[in-house]
């Protein structure tokens, strides 16, 4: 019996060692719920001991107290002399964390911009920024599996950065382009951080400025900040930012990054899969064929390489293919990522492998597709 | 009686109650020196009052009370190292009084060592469910080490409230107003200018043990009747049918009116979901054809809290009704 005991003690700390402070909290809180405020304030009090910097378990604290000494008139339950945005923030970050944990997607729910990964990317991450979220998903053969997901504070002014300074994140498919290790950084930027490739090209497209979108953790004096706090970076608990970056490969794992994640079933994701993978197949196998015409017929009247439009490119094209006896093309590490908050615009990466009678090359190539009017059209390409 | 002298909804400007009122249900017999030392603190004139207790100390080193008076008077001396010794030493010669526990209390709070101060008065409570001024102290407690929590939850510095909270407890160091028949007023310096404080506190420490007497049994049986209701009607949460138990006259915990009184039971009779209580063994002592006392074991279970304590209520037949006309802790 008491050896049992012992195990079953053995088994609680275990667990217990394993849940994080945002678990915990959660626990707090169910503890409140079952009418259990000892229990509440035991568990919000070895949080606190564990993470002192845990603002938000301090507010907690003091709404249990009070309740002892006074009924509460709401939650964070400070006095009026303290000004309300500070409160609100709190409050904010409390219910973002409680929603995360209370409405987890269903295992048969994926985002759906993962439609495909190439072999060498790990993981994907995927932020839901109105639910300050970030969803880690690892690579199973091609496919997302959710491991993991965090609480983040995004920008001050919200989502949908346009411009130097408006201090907003942007939404759309990014990567890690660098690794900035603690030690080169200030304090406040905690753990370490990882600029992503904001602006990307249909950025540009769209006018968008500003730079400097990183993925970062927090001073040393905070757990976490408010949901809404940053100039437009990620900004993740420190211990989350450090387990996160095991998992980040640089050039390699994609950022997605939406206002609100569209979730769908496998099948549906793997229909929309397909049927892109088939339109890219066409591209291909239309361009090896040196029939221009039918090759150019999947690049949209909007195309811009950046440099050229779809009458330049056109021209050139043609007259390329036209003076070639042979082309060879073949495709390698697909990935394949949707735009959020866009129509139907899917961001395709890839190795290409041209060759021809007079040249040969290897490149990394990024193309932006379309849907229009039923069709998977072109409307960027260029090296990635 | 607990939860009657339950903390009150609203927080009394932060002052911490030093309790000064004595403490024995059983009577020892008092030196005169302690009484003195008591009438000189009231006066002000707290040397001298210490002087006094020392000598009855001197008499009589083990005496509770002349012990309590010391650690009263030190603390109004500011001597507050000295007066947490000997509190601590009473409560552990004396691990069922709620005074000295309230105090120490008292002492930490005044030093912003609020979960020091925490600790005391809910051990304070745990001796006595009822003890009223260690309800309306761990209020003031729990408030206080609640701000101090969204202090740091918002990154305020809480340092100056802790500040004024010294303050104004030196300040407001007023008597408990009679809490219990035994009620001593305390003196400070300060009391003077509270009106309140002038009105005169019972002085005598003790209350006589009531010698028990033989119930008549008729009338027994519907004195232990009413004391059911009572329990009943509380226990279904029925706040109007508790309070009609309560005479006219009924003698509040804390000397509140009646109308605060019967206002803050029947908040807290309404906060909790859920109430049970229970009597056993009651024992009824009668004091003529319409007094009588009853003592028992009271459980009390709410959403809340749990506790169990011996209570002893005094009745008075009103028009054929059973009555509370006192609710005491203890027997």
């Amino acid at each position: 019996m008491k050896r049992l005991a012992l195990l079953l003690l053995a088994l609680f700390s275990l667990s217990a060692a394993a849940s994080t402070p945002e678990d915990r909290l959660s626990s707090v809180f169910q503890a409140i719920e079952a009418n259990q405020p000892d229990v509440a304030l035991k568990r919000v009090d070895s949080l606190i001991a564990d993470y002192p910097n845990f603002r938000l378990a301090y507010l907690v604290r003091g709404d249990l107290l009070l309740a002892r000494a006074r009924p509460l008139e709401t939650f964070g339950n400070v006095l009026k002399t303290v000004p309300e945005g500070r409160v609100a923030d709190l409050r904010e970050e409390a219910l973002a964390r409680l929603r995360a944990q209370r409405q987890r997607p269903a295992d048969d729910r994926l985002p759906r911009y993962v439609l495909q990964l190439n072999k060498d990317q790990k993981n994907a991450l995927v932020v839901d920024a109105r639910r300050s979220r970030l969803y880690v998903y690892a690579n199973e053969g091609g496919t997302p599996k959710l491991i993991a997901d965090y609480y983040v504070t995004i920008g001050k002014n919200g989502i949908e950065k346009t411009r130097e300074g408006d201090q907003k994140t942007p939404v759309g498919v990014y990567h890690v382009t660098a690794n900035l290790p603690r030690k080169k950084l200030t304090d406040f930027y905690g753990a370490g951080a990882f600029p992503i490739s904001y602006p990307n090209e249909w950025d540009r497209r769209q006018g968008r400025s500003g730079h400097g979108i990183w993925l970062h953790g927090v001073p040393s004096n905070v757990y976490s900040r408010a949901p809404r706090a940053s100039d437009g970076c990620i900004v993740l608990a420190n211990p989350d930012l450090e387990s996160v970056s095991q998992r980040l490969q640089i050039g390699l794992t994609p950022v997605i990054i939406a206002d609100e994640v569209e979730w769908v079933d496998r099948s549906a994701l793997e229909t929309e899969r397909a049927g892109l993978a088939a339109e890219i197949e066409h591209w291909r196998a239309d361009w090896q064929s040196r029939d221009s015409t039918r090759y150019l017929a999947h690049y949209s009247q909007r195309f811009s390489s950046g440099k050229e439009n779809l009458a330049a490119w056109s021209a050139h094209k043609r007259k390329v293919n036209a003076s070639k006896s042979w082309i060879k093309v073949n495709l390698g590490r697909v990935a394949m990522l949707r735009y959020p908050h866009e129509s139907d615009v899917v961001v395709v990466t890839f190795d290409q492998d041209y060759k021809s009678n007079g040249l040969s090359n290897v490149m990394k190539k990024r193309q932006y597709w379309m849907k229009e009017d039923g069709r998977w059209k072109i409307l960027y390409e260029g090296a990635a | 009686m607990l939860n009657s002298t339950a903390p009150r909804p609203s927080l009394r400007g932060g002052v911490l109650l030093l309790c000064v009122c004595a403490f024995f249900c059983a009577a020892v017999a008092r030196a005169d020196d302690v009484e003195d030392a008591q009438k000189l603190l009231k006066a002000g004139q707290s040397q001298q009052a210490l002087e006094r207790v020392n000598k009855a100390l001197a008499a009589n080193p083990k005496e509770p009370q002349a012990r309590f008076l010391k650690g009263v008077i030190l603390t109004e001396q500011g001597k507050q190292s000295e007066a947490i010794e000997i509190f601590t030493k009473l409560t552990q010669d004396y691990p069922s009084l709620p005074e000295p526990y309230n105090n120490l209390a008292v002492i930490y709070a005044s030093q912003g060592q609020y979960e020091k101060a925490r600790t005391s008065l809910e051990q304070s409570i745990r001796t006595h469910p009822t003890y009223a001024t260690a309800y309306e102290n761990l209020g003031d407690v729990y408030a206080k080490l609640a701000s101090q929590a969204y202090g740091k939850a918002l990154q305020i510095d809480a340092s100056n409230t802790t500040a004024q909270n010294k303050l104004s407890l030196v300040r407001e160091l007023v008597r408990e107003p009679s809490a219990k028949p035994a009620a001593v007023a305390a003196a400070s310096d300060t009391a003077k200018e509270a009106p309140k404080a002038a009105v005169p506190a019972a002085t005598v420490a003790a209350v006589a043990p009531k010698a028990p007497e033989k119930p008549a049994a008729d009338a027994s049986g519907d004195v232990l009747k009413a004391v059911n209701g009572w329990a009943q009607a509380w226990s279904k949460k029925d706040a109007s049918g508790y309070l009609g138990y309560y005479a006219k006259d009924f003698k509040t915990p804390a000397g509140e009116s009646r109308g605060d009184w019967e206002k803050s039971r029947r908040e807290r009779i309404g906060a909790a979901k859920s109430i049970s209580v229970a009597i056993e063994s009651p024992k009824v002592t009668m004091r003529g054809a319409d007094q009588a006392s009853v003592s028992f074991r009271q459980t009390y279970k709410s959403d809340k809290l749990t506790s169990k304590n011996r209570k002893t209520l005094e009745l008075v037949k009103v028009d054929n009704r059973w009555l509370i006309k006192e609710e005491k802790a203890g027997k």
